[in-house]
C-alpha cells in the first residue's frame, strides 16, 4: 500500500506525466532501451556461448571479460536508465502489472547467476581453462541459465506493454494478488 | 501500385489466425527481440572490432568467420519473425514511413554487409588499414541501427 501510494504520487508529478503524454520522448527513451539491448543482451548472449563451448572457441574467456564486458556494464547503464524513465512514465500502472513483477524477479535471478558464476571457484581457477574450447560443466550450466534468463526477461518485458490482467477491471483472486491490485 | 498485394498479404489465413490471437502477435514479437539481441551481438561484436574496441586482440578474420553463422541465421530468424507480423498488419505498414525507411535501410544493410563488409573484414588486415576498417565498422553500425530503430517506430505509428 505504501508504494502504491507513492506510484500514485509518481504518477501524478509534472514530469511523469510529461514523458508519458510526449509526442516523442517516450518512443525514444524505448528506441533507446531496444538498441541497447543489442549491445548489452547481445554481447551477454556472446559470452554464454563461448561458456557453452559453441562460438568463438579461440578467443580466451578473460579477453570477453576484460574487453567486452566493459561495454555491457555501459551498456548496462543505459538499459537501466532508459528502463527506469520508461517505468517513471507510467509508474503506478507498471507497478502492478503482472509482466513487470515477473521481469524485476527475473532480473534478480539474472543478477544472482552472474555474480555466483564471477564469484564461484571455476571462475577463480579461470587461467587453468581460460584458452580452452571446451568448457568445465559449471561454466556452461552458468551459460545455459544465463541465456534463459535473458530470454525469459526480454520476453516478459515485452509483455509489460500489454495490460491483460489490469488492476482496473475483475480479475482472477490469483492475479489480483500477483499484481497487487488495490481494490 | 503494390497497395493490393499488400492487402491480399492482411487478408491471408496467417495474418488473421496472428490478429485473432491475443498472444501470438506479442510472443512473435518477443521472438523477434530475441533475435535481435543475437543478430545485434555477432554484427556489434565485429564491428566495434573494425572500430578498434572491444576484442582488439583476435584477428578481425577470426572474429567474422565466428560471427556469421550468427548473423546468417539470427537474420534468416529476424526475416522469418517479422514476416509473420507483417502479415498480421500488411496495409498499416504500407502506409507507414517508419516501414519503408526500415525495409530500405535493411536492403542496404544487408548488400554492404555480404559484399564491401564481407570483403573488408575477410582481407588482410594491413592492406585495408586502420582507417577503412573504422569507416565500414561505424557504417555497419549506422546501417543497422537504422533497420532497428525504424523497426521500433513501426509500432508507435
Amino acid at each position: 500500500m505504501l508504494l502504491h501510494n507513492l506510484m500514485q504520487w509518481m504518477a501524478d508529478t509534472e514530469w511523469s506525466v510529461g514523458l508519458h503524454e510526449s509526442r516523442y520522448a517516450y518512443s525514444i527513451i524505448e528506441s533507446v532501451h531496444v538498441w541497447t539491448l543489442c549491445l548489452f543482451v547481445g554481447f551477454a548472449v556472446f559470452l554464454d556461448l563461448r561458456l557453452l563451448g559453441v562460438t568463438l572457441k579461440r578467443v580466451p574467456i578473460t579477453q570477453i571479460t576484460e574487453r567486452l564486458l566493459p561495454w555491457t556494464k555501459v551498456a548496462f547503464v543505459l538499459m537501466v536508465v532508459s528502463g527506469l524513465l520508461l517505468f517513471f512514465a507510467i509508474p503506478l500502472r507498471t507497478y502492478h502489472n503482472v509482466f513487470f513483477r515477473l521481469k524485476a524477479v527475473l532480473l534478480i535471478l539474472a543478477a544472482l547467476n552472474a555474480w555466483v558464476f564471477h564469484n564461484g571457484s571455476m571462475y577463480r581457477r579461470l587461467a587453468e581453462w581460460d584458452d580452452a574450447a571446451g568448457t568445465p560443466r559449471a561454466a556452461k550450466i552458468a551459460g545455459a541459465a544465463s541465456l534463459a534468463l535473458w530470454v525469459a526477461i526480454i520476453f516478459s518485458g515485452r509483455m509489460i506493454a500489454y495490460n491483460w490482467f489490469d488492476c482496473d477491471k475483475p480479475e482472477p483472486a490469483l492475479v489480483d494478488l500477483v499484481a497487487g491490485c488495490v481494490r | 501500385m503494390l497497395l493490393p498485394y499488400f492487402q491480399a498479404l492482411e487478408a491471408g489465413p496467417i495474418g488473421e489466425a496472428i490478429r485473432q490471437s491475443t498472444w501470438l502477435f506479442p510472443f512473435i514479437e518477443a521472438f523477434h527481440l530475441v533475435g535481435l539481441a543475437v543478430i545485434g551481438g555477432a554484427v556489434l561484436l565485429v564491428d566495434f572490432r573494425l572500430l578498434g574496441l572491444g576484442l582488439k586482440r583476435q584477428p578481425v578474420a577470426e572474429l567474422a568467420r565466428d560471427a556469421q553463422p550468427w548473423v546468417i541465421g539470427g537474420l534468416l530468424f529476424m526475416i522469418a519473425s517479422g514476416f509473420l507480423l507483417f502479415l498480421a498488419e500488411s496495409i498499416k505498414c504500407y502506409y507507414s514511413f517508419a516501414f519503408w525507411t526500415k525495409m530500405t535501410a535493411l536492403a542496404l544493410a544487408i548488400l554492404f554487409t555480404f559484399t564491401v563488409r564481407r570483403r573488408v573484414t575477410l582481407a588482410d588486415e594491413a592492406r585495408v588499414g586502420p582507417f577503412w576498417m573504422r569507416i565500414v565498422g561505424a557504417t555497419s553500425i549506422l546501417l543497422w541501427s537504422t533497420v532497428g530503430w525504424g523497426g521500433r517506430w513501426i509500432g508507435f505509428s
